[in-house]
């Protein structure tokens, strides 16, 4: 029982994970793929400060007293990164979608496919009306 | 940090900091220079420079041995180390060489192509891809190679949206969607091998994993990074996003990155793949670059059929794409000095071999403002340098003997042929691929030379700025197919030192 509570964090991880895939991968609205996206890499950042950290550890400041054990602090400190790049990713892919609406008129995925669809046939049609 | 300061600043010995820090500083100024031209003219210069240290760096990587650089003067593997060897340091010249010789074409693509008001932020987007790249390439450490990669990426999907066609929009997207996946993957997989040795430094890791290679940890690390990498550089199953982002992007991009972006993470499957777990008994039979050689197969075969039927020309050469891809991991699947001398040679030849064939692609766009394969009739006449470099370099592309296409082909098939039965059989299908690009080439030859031109369209030859790069780049074909002792020796140096054979 104790080991399993001690694993928690991985079992979080590793369900928010495949949440996160499923979700990217299915949905056929492009802000849930978003979200889905920012779901998956969460449960990554998850992962990452979960291995940095020990039952009473403390922060590594030096000075008097450090007797106690210390967490890792490398670890969190990669993860700032990684959200950094979480943040730039989501901000990059929401603006795609404001354009594809713009450009469609739609954010579903299907009736995407058929705009574009129209689109190439307007495209030919107005090259033959050309030639 | 200080002994820098008190040695004063030597500008040689802090290349490699420079390679990356040149384009990634420039960027920002590249989105203040908003009058005509001036972005174009800052990023080709940044680009001659960044050119010019790979340049450096690889004679001194040939002429000295490898370089170890330590970042801000903290010592590995503690600091960042970057680290310049035969491999990246060739990998550096294929991608600020593309750099260097697709912006002068990229003038008059962009100029038409990407509105006016948008022409800073597209070569700042160009100076950060670079950036990128050269960062993945260099960097010995593996939590800086997914911080590069993630820089190089974002930047991407800006530059494919950053045309005029709205179908570039979504083939961005799903790059985006599909790309933060596979770089999210490279993060679980570095961060359970950080979990299990304590260390991001690639050199500290190959030494510190062997103890405890054998847990499902490491096996379940190797697995993500292998699939996150094949899913960045658009291996078969996960390929959908090319096409159409490689067609509808200005054509500039086109070049850029299919000449760059996808050799870019090859090369980070071979780091993994043999620097790391190279010398790890535990992977010896549980080989992850034999496992993609399936798919590798696959992806030449399905990649060369497809091409034969697309309509659009940049669709088709992006398809072709997907094949090439297929033989750079095939070599590397075959395994053996002269498999992954195939595939790393062939990361430079379809570099050239490609980017000719989309600046040809995308000079023919300029004057005929269609990709349509039927209104291309008769452009061997109205157009005959371009149409005449698109043939010399898609007989590069089919493998015909003095170009460099055949020169990745001669040493795919010897890999394969080492093999035994099932060698013989992969071969077999390398050829018949082989075979299905002279049909792909023929349809634009028998489009542009054995058909009248419409009669009602004024059609001239490119503009010059188009056609020098373009033709550079044709001869390119053809020297280094004659004259092999760059381009083979130095893969075959960079193989030995991969598996670590003494030649």
């Amino acid at each position: 029982m104790m080991e399993w509570l001690g694993q928690f964090n991985y079992y979080v991880f590793a369900i928010l994970m495949m949440a996160g895939i499923y979700v990217a991968m299915s949905r056929g609205n492009l802000v849930k793929k978003v979200v889905g996206l920012n779901i998956f890499q969460a449960s990554v950042f998850l992962l990452y400060i979960s291995s940095g950290k020990i039952w009473g550890g403390t922060a590594p400041i030096l000075g008097d007293g450090l007797t106690q054990p210390i967490s890792n602090p490398l670890p969190h400190v990669l993860i700032l990164t990684a959200i950094v790049v979480g943040v730039a990713t989501t901000s990059i892919g929401l603006a795609l979608i404001v354009r594809i609406k713009e450009a469609y008129g739609t954010v579903e995925e299907d009736e995407i496919a058929e705009a574009e669809a129209l689109y190439e046939e307007e495209l030919i049609r107005a090259e033959e009306a050309e030639a | 940090m200080s002994t820098a300061a008190n040695a004063g600043f030597s500008l040689m010995a802090n290349l490699p900091a420079l390679q990356v820090v040149v384009p990634m500083i420039a960027a920002p100024i590249c989105t203040f220079l908003r009058f005509r031209n001036g972005p174009w003219a800052f990023a080709l210069l940044v680009s001659a420079a960044t050119f010019w240290i790979s340049v450096n760096l690889l004679m001194q990587v040939l002429g000295s041995g490898d370089i170890s650089y330590e970042m801000g003067g903290w010592p590995p593997p503690f600091g960042i180390e970057y680290r310049v060897d035969t491999i990246n340091a060739f990998v550096l010249l294929i991608v600020s060489g593309v750099s260097l010789i697709t912006l002068p074409y990229a003038l008059r693509s962009v100029e038409r192509e990407v509105p006016r008001d948008k022409h800073h932020l597209f070569y700042a987007a160009w100076l950060l891809c670079l950036c990128g790249m050269l960062g993945i390439t260099i960097t010995g450490d593996a939590f800086n190679i997914f911080v590069f990669l993630e820089i190089s990426s974002l930047s991407t999907y800006m530059l494919l949206a950053s045309g005029r066609d709205p179908r570039a929009l979504t083939a961005a997207f799903q790059y985006l969607v599909l790309g933060t996946l596979g770089a999210t993957f490279i993060l679980i997989g570095v961060g359970l091998l950080y979990i299990m040795t304590g260390t991001l430094n690639i050199i500290d890791l190959a030494e510190r994993l062997g103890p405890v290679s054998d847990t499902t940890s490491v096996r379940a690390a190797a697995a993500f990074l292998t699939v996150g990498i094949a899913l960045k550089f658009a291996l078969f199953p996960a390929h959908f996003w090319l096409p159409n982002g490689y067609a509808y992007s200005p054509s500039a991009v086109g070049v850029f990155l299919s000449a760059t972006a996808t050799k870019v993470s090859i090369y980070v499957l071979l780091r993994f793949q043999f620097t790391i777990f190279g010398d790890i008994p535990a992977f010896a039979e549980l080989d992850f670059a034999t496992l993609l050689l399936p798919f590798a197969i696959m992806a030449f075969l399905v990649g060369s059929t497809v091409a034969i039927f697309q309509t659009d020309l940049k669709r088709l050469l992006a398809w072709s794409s997907i094949a090439q891809i297929g033989y750079m991991v095939a070599g590397i699947g075959l395994g053996g000095v002269d498999g992954l001398t195939a595939g790393i040679v062939h990361l430079f030849n379809h570099a050239v071999t490609k980017a000719a064939l989309f600046m040809a692609a995308g000079a023919i766009f300029l004057r005929v403002g269609s990709m349509h394969i039927d209104k291309l009739a008769g452009i061997g006449k109205t157009m005959p340098f371009t149409t005449l470099a698109f043939v010399l370099a898609g007989l590069s592309l089919i493998g015909v003997p003095t170009t460099v296409g055949f020169i990745s082909k001669w040493y795919l098939i010897l890999a394969a042929l080492q093999h035994g039965v099932t060698g013989y059989a992969i071969a077999a299908l390398v050829l018949a691929s082989s075979l299905l690009a002279v049909i792909y080439v023929w349809r634009i030859v028998e489009v542009a030379y054995f058909r009248e031109p419409t009669a009602n369209r004024e059609v001239t030859e490119a503009p010059l700025s188009m056609l020098l790069p373009l033709w550079a780049l044709t001869i390119g074909c053809f020297y280094f197919g004659l004259e092999t002792g760059y381009s083979v020796d130095i893969a075959r140096a960079a193989a030995q030192s991969l598996l670590g054979v003494t030649p």
